[in-house]
Parts: structure tokens; C-alpha cells; sequence
């Protein structure tokens, strides 16, 4: 019915990246003394957030 | 100080909440059609555009419990407790590829519920039934949960008793009873300026206080500073971590409140917008789950100033303490302000989210099915009533209500996401048969339940043996694959069996 569009990929990295606990669960690096653990999740909020966008742009480039 | 009311901070709290409930039952005034029925007081009329609809959305999910919840996990429990970090941004793409299509068809066909699309979409009363029950039990003791974030609250500004909960309780039951959810979305503005203001205040005093965050994280016991590590038959901490996040994910979207708040706004349009914009709320959640490893470096838990609000509220108290203890007392009332009007705007809008469930779903379809549009306005409302007063009696009435309270909040989490095959894959086919989904939710409720029972019903984490690997899952995921099974087989059966049955909605109602 709806052919799928490439640029939907971009909704799967968030997933892997926070799926992967073993990855980030570590102290080093530090960023201003705040533990990878949680400025790597922290910094996957805006980054989730700019991933969402080109699905928009191109959403609303086809729309009507 | 802990004896004494805080005059200065109580001052700057009253009139902040005075101010926003004389808003919220102004708020019936706005962009009103007139029209008697239930999509305008239930659903604001489905007219809020992008910045209400963030607005109410924020105010909707990032609840006051939360704000006390999660700060109050990376105290007492440390790593474990940031899931909801990445629980929040795994949220966000499936609000963005799946919500759409459900506002769709919600919109082309009148639908006030997930309930109403399952029944048009499925023909299948018993299962719409069971879609509705489910939605009102997760959500009751959500309800509930906020009034203990509001009492935390006021026992840190000095007032302790039921009379402030009452009070508070009667002003939500008022502005929801003449405003609907117009009430909650100018609230939520109000609540959010002050969140916001007091995320950032903090971010920037309580870090150079307290020497920096590197002093901060050395003062974390170092076990709980990291989730334990898998080991050779064990898949550790981290499967637990991930499952948590994830299912809290899958199950966000399907209560009933959030389903209410997307209901009501403009457009598709403001669904995806609002998926791109509504992460700025996870990144304030994320600092304020932070503010819980700064109460513990700041050991206010070991002063006598705040030894009672320890002992009458446990860890809950940590964020409380540590603002009192940081902020001038003036902008303690903001901070504290913040956080119980941010109790009303999700109290509200769980209770119309629960009233639209019973008027549709139950009292339309079992008792009236001929009522007026009118009449089934009134019920809505009277509902909305019945439910804020049932929650406040439920806590102040019953004593150990709030550890019940908690506890049936997991169960309504694990519950919500047995709804996940009927409502979303639902929304991509029909393939799936009523019964067979039904089967399947029974399941899933049964042997979550089950799962809980097995851990005295106080973690919602059951270690799963797959082939001799210990795998510590989230009951939600292990309950949820359960009812996947049972109705794709079941399925098959019914297919064969049985004739096909009616749908009332269109392709082109999904686009």
C-alpha cells in the first residue's frame, strides 16, 4: 500500500545506540567530570531529535 | 525548619497556584464552539495547534511524579535508575512513524479513544471492551501517584495533613468539570515556564556548589555508579536496563492520557511536528534525574533540618531537601510550585482520558447506546468527577495506600502494553482476529501478573532462563511476546474458521 522510503532508517539509530548498554556502560571519557554513562544517553536526546527532522522535511515535502 | 511553615517560599507558592487555577477555569472561555458534545470539552474541540499541543503533551507525560520519581531512583538506586533517559528517547520515533495514521483515523471516523477504533476497526465489542478497561485501571492509580508528588512537596514547605491534598484536588476537579482539556493546556503553559526556569536555575547554582560534577559522581557508591556488568550465564543489569526503556517506550503512547492529548490537536501535522520538538522536555527530565546524584553529594539525607521529611517521605524527599537546602527561599516557592501545578495538568488530563474511556466505551455501548450527544457530555463529565474524587479517597482514606499506589502503577505499565496488538499493528492490518487478540491480551495480563506476583509485586523485573542464560527482563517485553505468540497462532485458527468480519474504517482514513 505505502512504498517504504529510505530516509525511514533514520528512526532505527537511537535504538541501537541505547540498546547496546555494554557500549556505554563505562566511566572514561569524562565530559566536564559527568561519567560517559550519562552524557552519552544525555547526548542522544538532541541527536534523536535531529534524526526525526529530515523524515519530517521530506513528510511534508510530499503532502499534498 | 522542617517543623515551621517556610513563610516566604509558602507566599510565592499560594499566589503562583491561586493565579493558575483562577487560568484554569477561565480556560472554558477559549476558542469555545458552544457546542454541547463530548469531542469539544473531551477533546478541546481537536483544535490545538503545534506549541499547545507541546505544551499539553509535556505537561501530559513528564508528570510530577516523574519529576519526583526518576531524581529519587538515581539517589537511592544509582545507574539503574537513568532509564528513563533513553525510555524517553525511544518514545519519539515511534510517536513519529506510528501516531500519525492513529490521529487519521480517529479524526475521519469521530473517534474519542483507542477503544472506538479498535471497535470500528475489529467489529469486535468484547475486545473494545477490554481495550477501555485496561486504559481506566493503568491510569487510576497514575492518578493517584500525583497526589504523592504533591504531598512530598507541601511536606517540604511545612504543611503536612490532608486538607492542602483536598484543596488541590477540588481546584483540578473544578477547572476539569468546566473547562475539559482547554484547563490542563493553558495550565500546562504556566507549569512549564516554571519547570523550565527551575531546571536551568538548577543546572547553574547546584553543580558550582556542590564543587562540580566531577565531586558529584565521586560521591556515587562506586557499584551503583554503573549497571553490574554480564557475566558468563547472566546477561546482567544492562538486559534489564534495555528491556525497561524499551517497553516503557511501547507502552507510553497507548494510555490513555497521551492518546486523549495527540486526540486533541489540529493536525497530523502537529503529531509529527510535536515528535521532533517534544525531546527538549527528555533533556530537562534528564537534568533533573541528575538533581538525584546532587541531593546525595550534597548529604542533606544526614542533616537535622530535613530529618523528618526523610522519615515521613523516604527517598522521595531528596530533591525536595536539596532545593530547600540550595535555593533562597523565595525561589523554592517557584521550584515547589512547579511541581504540584505540574500534578494538576496530568491529573486533569488523566481523569477526562478516563472519563472519555467510560462514556464511550461502557456507557455508551452497554447502558445508553442511544444517548444524546448532550447526555453523553454530562456523563463524561460527571465521570471525570468520579474519578479525581476516587483517586483522593483511594490515598488519604486507605492507610498504605501510597506503596499500593506504586505498585499498581508498574501493573497498569505492564498492563497498558498488552493493547500494543490491537491498537498499533491494528493500525497496518487486519489480519490479526479478534478473538485470537483478545486470547492474546488475556495472556499477557495473566502472566505478567503472574510474573509480578512471583517477585512479591515489588519489581517489575523477572529473570527469564533462555537456554542456561539468565536473562533479567522487563515484565512488559516477556508479557508482550507472549501475547504477540498467542495471536499470530491463534489467528491462523480463527482465519480458517471463521468468517471475515466488518471494518468500518477506509484505507484512505489512515493517510
Amino acid at each position: 500500500m505505502t512504498r517504504f522510503r529510505p530516509i525511514y532508517l533514520l528512526l532505527f539509530p537511537p535504538y541501537i545506540a541505547l540498546l547496546w548498554v555494554g557500549f556505554y556502560n563505562r566511566v572514561e571519557p569524562t565530559l566536564f567530570g559527568i561519567p560517559f554513562f550519562y552524557w552519552y544517553q544525555l547526548l542522544w536526546i538532541p541527536l534523536g531529535a535531529l534524526l526525526l527532522y529530515p523524515i519530517y522535511r521530506a513528510e511534508e515535502r510530499r503532502k499534498d | 525548619m522542617a517543623q515551621a511553615p517556610n513563610m516566604t517560599a509558602l507566599a510565592v507558592f499560594i499566589v503562583l497556584f491561586v493565579s493558575v487555577a483562577v487560568l484554569g477555569l477561565f480556560a472554558a472561555r477559549w476558542h469555545q464552539s458552544g457546542e454541547a458534545q463530548i469531542s469539544e470539552w473531551g477533546l478541546g474541540g481537536r483544535r490545538f495547534g503545534t506549541l499547545i499541543t507541546w505544551f499539553l503533551l509535556g505537561g501530559d507525560l513528564y508528570t510530577a511524579y516523574t519529576f519526583i520519581a526518576v531524581p529519587t531512583a538515581l539517589f537511592g538506586q544509582g545507574a539503574s535508575g537513568f532509564f528513563a533517559v533513553p525510555y524517553t528517547i525511544f518514545v519519539y520515533p515511534i510517536l513519529f512513524a506510528v501516531f500519525p495514521r492513529l490521529w487519521s483515523v480517529a479524526r475521519a471516523n469521530g473517534y474519542v479513544t483507542a477503544a472506538d477504533f479498535v471497535r470500528g476497526r475489529f467489529g469486535s465489542g468484547a475486545l473494545a471492551l477490554a481495550i477501555a478497561v485496561t486504559g481506566i485501571v493503568a491510569t487510576m492509580p497514575y492518578i493517584a501517584l500525583q497526589l504523592v508528588g504533591m504531598e512530598v512537596v507541601l511536606g517540604g514547605l511545612g504543611i503536612h495533613g490532608h486538607w492542602p491534598l483536598v484543596i488541590a484536588f477540588a481546584t483540578v476537579a473544578a477547572f476539569t468539570y468546566t473547562s475539559g482539556l482547554r484547563a490542563p493546556a493553558i495550565i500546562a503553559v504556566v507549569k512549564d515556564l516554571l519547570i523550565y526556569t527551575t531546571v536551568i536555575a538548577a543546572i547553574v547554582i547546584i553543580p558550582g556548589e556542590l564543587g562540580g560534577y566531577g565531586k558529584i559522581f565521586a560521591s556515587v557508591p562506586p557499584a551503583r555508579l554503573l549497571l553490574a556488568p554480564p557475566t558468563a550465564d547472566n546477561l546482567g543489569q544492562g538486559f534489564s536496563y534495555a528491556t525497561l526503556a524499551l517497553g516503557s517506550a511501547l507502552a507510553l503512547f497507548l494510555y490513555p492520557h497521551a492518546v486523549t492529548g495527540l486526540f486533541g490537536s489540529a493536525s497530523r501535522h502537529v503529531v509529527r511536528r510535536n515528535a521532533v520538538i517534544l525531546p527538549a522536555y527528555s533533556l530537562a527530565l534528564g537534568l533533573i534525574a541528575l538533581l538525584g546524584t546532587m541531593a546525595l553529594a550534597s548529604g542533606v539525607q544526614a542533616m537535622p533540618a530535613y530529618a523528618r521529611g526523610f522519615k515521613l517521605f523516604g527517598a522521595n524527599y531528596a530533591v525536595p531537601a536539596l532545593f530547600l537546602q540550595m535555593f533562597p527561599s523565595w525561589f523554592v516557592g517557584v521550584a515547589f510550585a512547579a511541581i504540584v501545578i505540574g500534578a494538576l495538568v496530568p491529573a486533569a488530563i488523566m481523569s477526562i482520558a478516563s472519563a472519555n474511556l467510560f462514556t464511550r466505551n461502557i456507557y455508551r455501548e452497554y447502558v445508553h447506546p442511544k444517548c444524546s450527544p448532550a447526555n453523553e457530555l454530562q456523563v463524561a463529565k460527571i465521570a471525570a468527577l468520579v474519578t479525581l474524587v476516587g483517586a483522593l479517597c483511594f490515598i488519604i482514606g486507605l492507610p498504605g495506600a501510597q506503596k499500593f499506589a506504586i505498585t499498581l502503577q508498574l501493573l497498569g505499565g505492564i498492563w497498558i502494553i498488552q493493547t500494543l496488538p490491537s491498537v498499533l499493528i491494528g493500525l497496518y492490518t487486519r489480519w490479526l482476529h479478534p478473538i485470537a487478540l483478545l486470547a492474546g491480551w488475556a495472556a499477557g495480563i495473566v502472566s505478567a501478573t503472574a510474573m509480578m506476583a512471583a517477585k512479591g509485586f515489588v519489581s517489575p523485573i523477572y529473570a527469564l532462563n533462555i537456554f542456561g542464560v539468565t536473562a533479567p527482563c522487563y515484565d512488559a517485553i516477556s508479557s508482550l511476546a507472549l501475547n504477540l505468540a498467542v495471536s499470530v497462532v491463534l489467528s491462523f485458527v480463527f482465519n480458517a474458521m471463521l468468517s471475515t468480519r466488518e471494518d468500518a474504517t477506509a484505507v484512505t482514513d489512515y493517510v
